[in-house]
Order: structure tokens, then sequence, then C-alpha cells
């Protein structure tokens, strides 16, 4: 099974949360988020420089930078189109 | 748990808690927060019922406008455009009433106190200094913040003002800061002290400090006055090359924010946490009553409040300084005089520091104190345009000291106010302390180098 990083995860696509490897108050920031193991993301879109992304975690629409996204393991579960 | 009911020694419960930690393995925050939510899921799907589709598809489509690569700056440009021309075009015809009815008020005060033979000195005080000063900080004051904040407070409400911060987090990530210090220092152009206070939404502690620190190269709209003023001095007209003077210095203090903000987060803050997200909320019809009250109350009020509080005793000071003469000149013209070979190095002169010095209070009357001095006036006073530029021109004043005067203003200390406010957000007086060192420096370097260069080739 492929694991990507949330930041890896192309505009359109829904991932599974496997693991989150961020320490610290970022760590903290991300489960409080409700990104632990077993939620589903989607990433909705780019910002207009490219980074941040904003992702749909749990109903709400939540930005999050490269370097938080890659510290959110997730295992693909849609391609763009089919998921909500 | 039987132990509850006997005597909770606190070691005991440490020690027993630590072994169910070890039994349970793993990091039992994470176990703590996934059964959070499973429970919260698990009462969710049971009351929450999912709204329509539709009004996801509405946010989707304007989101798709807002965030496109194409449009999403330009829009941004065109709305804050839009919120400052009104404020500047909508503040002038009220500004100029208050003046007018402040003034009429004034000169029954000064009636009064000559028919009730009050001493000149009381009279001074209180009507010349401090009846003066606080009427002329509301007249400038109150008309722009009571249509600039319900304005910045209606694209709040609207849902837009997380998309800025989105659009342009790049910019700030590259300086260490974080893309919400757009919102405070968009906060900033109406008041500074407001701009620290909306610090608050900033939840990491490294980038609100930045955002705190930094607040102050925006200029708010008790220097928009001065810097539209010196503007027009200098382009000889209120036309397209004044405002693109304006524009210039306001992005002079877009430059300084980024770099400064650049060097503290690779410097004193280095090891101050950081943490990054940034929700962005449906949008939605905005609430209007909400609007008002929060503008009206939250802000203009309480943000008038403080700048009436420090104004009123600064009034009394500084017609004290100005009228306390010793050897023949005011104690304001002997300190001119001090400060006349710093001014001169940094292509001002001593009253002109003097005037900012003395204008810590509040950035409206700087230009005020400065016209006092040259004047030699007891009292603050205003004179029209053509006069101030022949009195300005016999200062020995040219176009470098009128730039100067404007980025010195745009980077300078921050007024007492907001340096109140940063001492309490902060709860410290280390960085209060530099709060104010940190824009002094760099605006007394900048005008330095200006000077020099300035010089070097008109020598």
């Amino acid at each position: 099974m492929t694991l990507f990083g949330l930041h890896e995860l192309p505009v359109g696509c829904t991932g599974e949360v496997v693991a989150v490897r961020a320490t610290g108050p970022t760590r903290r920031r991300l489960l409080d988020l409700g990104l632990v193991p077993g939620t589903r993301v989607k990433a909705v879109r780019k910002s207009a420089a490219g980074d941040p992304v904003a992702f749909r975690i749990r109903g709400a629409l939540v930005a999050l930078r490269r370097e938080e996204g890659s510290t959110v393991l997730v295992r693909p579960i849609s391609m763009p189109g089919g998921d909500r | 748990m039987s132990e509850i009911g006997l005597p909770l020694d606190l070691h005991f419960v440490l020690s027993r808690a630590r072994k169910c930690g070890e039994r349970l393995g793993g990091d039992v925050h994470d176990r703590i927060a996934a059964a959070v939510y499973k429970r919260a899921e698990m009462l969710a799907a049971r009351v929450v019922q999912t709204p329509s589709e539709r009004a996801g598809e509405w946010d989707a489509r304007l989101d798709d406008i807002f965030t496109s690569r194409a449009l999403g700056y330009p829009i941004m440009l065109l709305l804050l455009g839009m919120v400052f021309w009104l404020t500047l075009a909508g503040a002038n015809v009220p500004s100029e009433l208050l003046a007018a009815v402040f003034l009429d008020v004034e000169g029954r005060l000064t009636a009064f106190c000559a028919a009730h033979a009050v001493p000149p000195v009381v009279h001074g005080i209180l009507v010349e200094g401090v009846y003066r000063t606080v009427t002329w900080v509301v007249a400038v004051m109150l008309p722009p913040m009571a249509i600039f904040f319900p304005l910045f407070t209606l694209l709040e409400d609207l849902g837009y003002l997380p998309r800025v911060a989105f659009n342009l987090d790049r910019f700030f990530k590259a300086a260490g800061a974080h893309g919400k210090q757009a919102l405070t220092m968009g906060m900033g152009l109406g008041c500074n002290a407001a701009g620290v206070v909306a610090c608050r939404i900033i939840e990491s502690p490294r980038e609100r400090l930045v955002a705190t620190l930094t607040n102050v190269f925006t200029p708010c709209n008790g220097r928009f006055p001065t810097l539209l003023l010196l503007a027009s001095l200098l382009t000889g007209g209120s036309g397209p090359a004044a405002a693109a003077v304006v524009a210039g210095v306001v992005l002079l203090g877009v430059a300084a924010t980024w770099t400064v903000s650049f060097v503290l987060t690779r410097s004193c803050l280095r090891g101050l946490p950081s943490s990054f997200a940034l929700e962005l909320p449906p949008y939605r019809p905005p609430q209007w009553g909400r609007v008002i009250v929060r503008a009206a109350c939250d802000r203009t009020l309480v943000v008038l409040r403080r700048a009436v509080t420090v104004a009123a005793p600064a009034g009394a000071a500084v017609w004290l300084v100005a009228n306390t003469h010793w050897g023949g000149v005011s104690l304001l013209g002997h300190l001119a005089g001090v400060l006349d070979p710093l001014g001169r190095a940094i292509g001002l002169d001593g009253f002109i520091v003097a005037a900012f010095l003395l204008g810590l209070p509040a950035n409206e009357i700087v230009f005020p104190i400065l016209l006092m001095g040259y004047l030699a006036t007891g009292s603050m006073v205003e004179i029209g345009l053509g006069d101030l530029r022949t009195l300005l021109l016999s200062r020995g004043w040219n176009g470098l000291t009128a730039l100067n005067m404007m980025v010195f203003s745009v980077l300078h200390f921050p007024c007492a106010t907001t340096l109140l406010t940063i001492l309490k957000e902060t709860g410290s007086c280390r960085w209060t302390v530099l709060a104010a060192a940190i824009p002094t420096l760099v605006a007394t370097s900048v005008c330095f180098a200006t000077t020099q260069v300035a010089r070097a080739l008109n020598p």
C-alpha cells in the first residue's frame, strides 16, 4: 500500500489519514482539527500562489502549508470526481 | 476505579496513571483525540442534518474566483482600494464639519473664560492645550474610523478576509510570518492599536509576535492626513502623482514589515514554536446588526476612547512645553535646538524630530506641533496649503525633507496608545521596548541613507 503525504494529494482527490508524524504544538493542532487516523480528507483547492492547499476535513475547509501537510500520511482512496 | 474515596496521595495517583498509560500503549493524547472524535462522530450522525449541496456549490464557485491564479490578486487590490477610497473620500466632509463645530465651541469657551476672569494659564492648558488637542484628534480620527472599521468588518463577516490570508500566505511564509498577518496589517491601516489587538487571531506564538512587532509599519489613518499633505506639497497638487507617492511610501512600509519579519524570525524569535492552519469558513450574507455593533463598539469606540485618554494629558504637556519660556525661547524651541544635529543628519530638522517625539501620544498631532514650533505660537494651528509651502521653504525645506518626513512617519515608533496595547497583549516589557526600538532604528537608518545618497548625488 502506497502512502502519500497530504501535500502530495492532488486537488480533487480524497485520502484516509493513516498517521500524523508532526510533534509538539503542530501535532496537537492537527489532531484538534480532526486529523486522526481513519479520517477522510479531500484536497479541495490551491491558493492563488500554489501553497497552502485547502482541505475538506470533517465538513470544514482548512488550509495547510506543505510543511504541515507533509507530516500527515494518507492512503489515497479516490481520484478526482467521485467523492464528496 | 476503586481508589476513589481513599485518601488521595498525589504520587500514588501519578504512578497509577503512568501504569495505565503503559498498559494502553502508544500515545495517550492521540488516543484521547481519536476517542473524542469517534464519540463526536457518533453524536453528529444522530442529530446533525447535512445542509443542501447547493450552498456548498456557491462557496466553491466564489472560491474559484477569489482564489484563482488570474483573478485572486486583482480582486483583492480592487477591494482594498475601494475600502480605502471610500474611507478617504467619505471622511472629508464629516471631519470638516466636526472641526467647525469644535472650533465654535472653543470660541464660546474662550469667551466664557474671558468673562469670568479665568487665569490665562488655566485657559491655555485647558482650552488651547487639552480641549484643542482632544477635539483635533477626534475630528481627524473619528470619521475615517467610523467608515473604515464597518467596511473591514463587513468583508470579515462575508467570509472574504480568510481568503486574503490564504492567497498571501506564501509571501508571508517566506518571511517566517503567517498569512493572517495580511489581515492584522489591514486592520493597522485603520489603527495600529486595533491591528495589534487583531493579532490575537494568529494562534502560533512566533507569528503572533512578528505581526505585533511589525504592525506599526502599516500607516494608520492618524498618519494618512500627514502623508497626503506632504505628498501634495511634494508634487504640487493632490492629483494622481500625489496618490502614487503615498502608495509608494505605503509599499515601503510593506517592505519594512517583510524585512523585519524575516530578520526577527531568524534571530530573537527563532526558538518560539510555530504552526499553521487556516480555516476558510463558508461565505454568508452579512449580519448587518452584528457588523455595525462590532465595528462601532468593539473597534471605533474602544480606539477612540484610548486615543482621547492619551491625547488629553498630551495636550496639556505640549501646551506647557510650548509656553514655558527660558531665556526668551520656549522649551519646545530648546528641545528642537538640541535635536537639530540629529535631525539634520537624517534629512529632517530639530523641530520635525521634536514634533515626532511630542506627537508620541497620537500621530494626528505631529504636524500641528511642527507648525506650532515653526510659527513660535503657543498652541496648535492649521494654515492653508499655499502659506504652508511658503513657511516650510523659508525653514529650509526641500523635496528631500518632505520625502524623509513621510518615510520617517511610516517607519517610526508606534504611538503611545499602540505601545500600551502591545504591553497589554504581550504582557512583556521586553517586547514593548523592542516594539519601539526596532521601528526607531529602521526609520533613522532609512532616512539617514536617503539623505546621504541625496547629498552625494547633489553636493
